[in-house]
């Protein structure tokens, strides 16, 4: 996956661009601190969602996070293996366990995540 | 915050630690649904030492707990322990607790959330010769839990523990010290819970753990103590039951003896049962995809508000999410239809009757 380029948010989700398509998901950071994943709530394909709006959940035992969408689009695709096993977001957050597929309008937007260097030095000061 | 002794035990295994009501408690150290397995098919160790103890003492000791409890005190022998109530005089909850009869009188557990407000209360209602003493702060308590909780208790204490009966305790010894040895819990499975001074956690935790490793033993937070109550439908303080629910409509009933005398709550608590209850704690499993979560709103079929849930999660050992809360009682009959209100989006659910998991079931 360190290949791949991945950009990151504060509200630890990673984004990877391609053309403008952003698959997106959550950090290995955020699936730790929410613990064993139980349930994840997705969006239907073809959902308009805007950047920063919260368009799916995801849920451990305890607790219970939105996912905010990083980029403002149209939802083109969803991990539909997630409906049967959610744990793919604890396995694999970065690969497997990705959530939704968003298309973008502007592929610009994505000017303003941080880059892999800049999201581990963020996750120090957390 | 306040610590356990074992609190830097539970960092060198790995602990997320919490504030649990003004205690730093470790909440999991692998995840809750492994730890949640553990304990259904093997054996868990739980840090239970937030928990309240009381003694109380002296000539007036029954008389005093019979008027504050629901239950009977005066059927405990020596060696029996009572799960009972403590109500106010509207017939609220205060607390449930346990009651162990024991030689001087009674030794009272009490949820740690309520350690202060209960032992306010008794105090305010001793009666003449009673003597009340808080022992919270000088004793530990571990659980022992699972279907291999017996073998480890054995290995490490001086006692078989075949005579002992659910419901009943020893006192024993370990290492010179007396230490209380109960076969209680609140997961559902066989297990124990051990009462013993501070001084004997660390070196008592470490041999539990050393001798449990042939079982497969392993330290359990409070995120599977909460999956593992719920489960077996054990009402949570605070969620299931607090002072604006009664007795009867939690479901608590056989835990009320009507026949025994005077105690606080009586009339209030027998005049509702004269006129029946207007609501009723019901177990629901989902039918519809989501988890019920503390708060949400349920509705009947025609999408009126009808109660709330008071606890609900995903059941590890069902891998389905299932759910408390209270209902009108017209709506209580299992096999009822209701809603869940999940982020605005109506689910159905529907009422079950009884334990959502047969014990049997769950060990594997």
């Amino acid at each position: 996956m360190t290949e791949k380029k991945l950009l990151f948010t504060k509200e630890h989700e990673w984004v990877l661009v391609k053309g403008h398509t952003a698959r997106v998901g959550i950090t290995d950071y955020a699936q730790n601190e929410l613990g064993d994943v139980v349930f994840v709530d997705l969006p239907s394909i073809g959902d308009l969602v805007e950047e920063g709006e919260g368009f799916a959940v995801v849920e451990s035992v305890k607790a219970v996070s939105d996912i905010y969408a990083p980029v403002s689009g149209e939802i083109a695709a969803v991990n539909e293996h997630l409906e049967d096993s959610p744990e793919l977001v604890n396995e694999s957050p970065l690969d497997e366990g990705w959530i939704v597929e968003i298309k973008m309008e502007e592929p610009s937007q994505t000017a303003d995540l941080m880059t892999q260097q800049e999201y581990e030095e963020f996750i120090k000061g957390v | 915050m306040k610590q356990t002794p074992l609190a830097q035990v539970h960092r060198a295994l790995g602990a997320r630690m919490i504030d649990f009501h003004g205690y730093e408690m470790p909440v999991q150290y692998v995840g809750v649904l492994e730890e949640h397995r553990i304990v259904r098919s093997r054996v868990g160790l739980f840090d239970l030492s937030h928990m309240g103890e009381f003694e109380l003492t002296g000539p007036g000791a029954l008389e005093t707990l019979s008027f504050i409890t629901t239950n009977d005190p005066s059927k405990l022998r020596v060696g029996e322990i009572q799960y009972t109530m403590l109500t106010d005089k509207d017939g609220g909850i205060i607390d449930d607790i346990l009651v162990y009869r024991i030689e001087e009188g009674f030794f009272l557990v009490v949820n740690a959330s309520n350690t202060q407000k209960d032992y306010a209360w008794i105090e305010r209602h001793l009666h003449n010769g009673t003597t009340l003493r808080n022992r919270t702060d000088e004793l530990a308590l571990i659980a022992v839990q699972g279907p291999y909780s017996a073998p480890l208790v054995e290995d490490v204490l001086p006692v078989s523990v075949g005579e002992l009966k659910s419901y009943r305790f020893v006192d024993t010894t370990y290492k010179g010290h007396k230490i209380r040895l109960s076969r209680t819990g609140y997961t559902g499975e066989d297990g124990f819970e051990l009462y013993f001074p501070n001084d004997l956690a660390v070196t008592l935790w470490d041999n539990l753990m050393e001798k449990g490793k042939r079982l497969g033993a392993a330290p359990i937070g409070l995120g599977a103590r909460d999956t593992l109550r719920l489960e077996m439908r054990m009402p949570l303080y605070g969620n299931d039951i607090d002072q604006t629910t009664t007795p009867l409509e939690a479901g608590l009933a056989r835990f009320v003896k009507f026949d025994k005398g005077d105690f606080i709550g009586r009339n209030a608590l027998a005049a509702q049962r004269e006129q029946g209850i207007g609501r009723k704690l019901v177990g629901f499993t989902m039918v519809d995809k989501g988890i019920p979560r503390q708060g949400y709103t349920l509705t009947n079929e025609q999408g009126e508000e009808i109660g709330h849930v008071t606890s609900g999660t995903h059941s590890p050992s069902l891998d389905h999410p299932i759910g408390m809360g209270y209902v009108p009682l017209d709506l209580s009959q299992p096999g009822t239809k209701i809603n869940v209100m999940i982020r605005k989006k109506s689910a159905r659910a529907e009422i079950v009757k009884g334990r959502f998991l047969n014990q049997k079931e769950g060990s594997k």
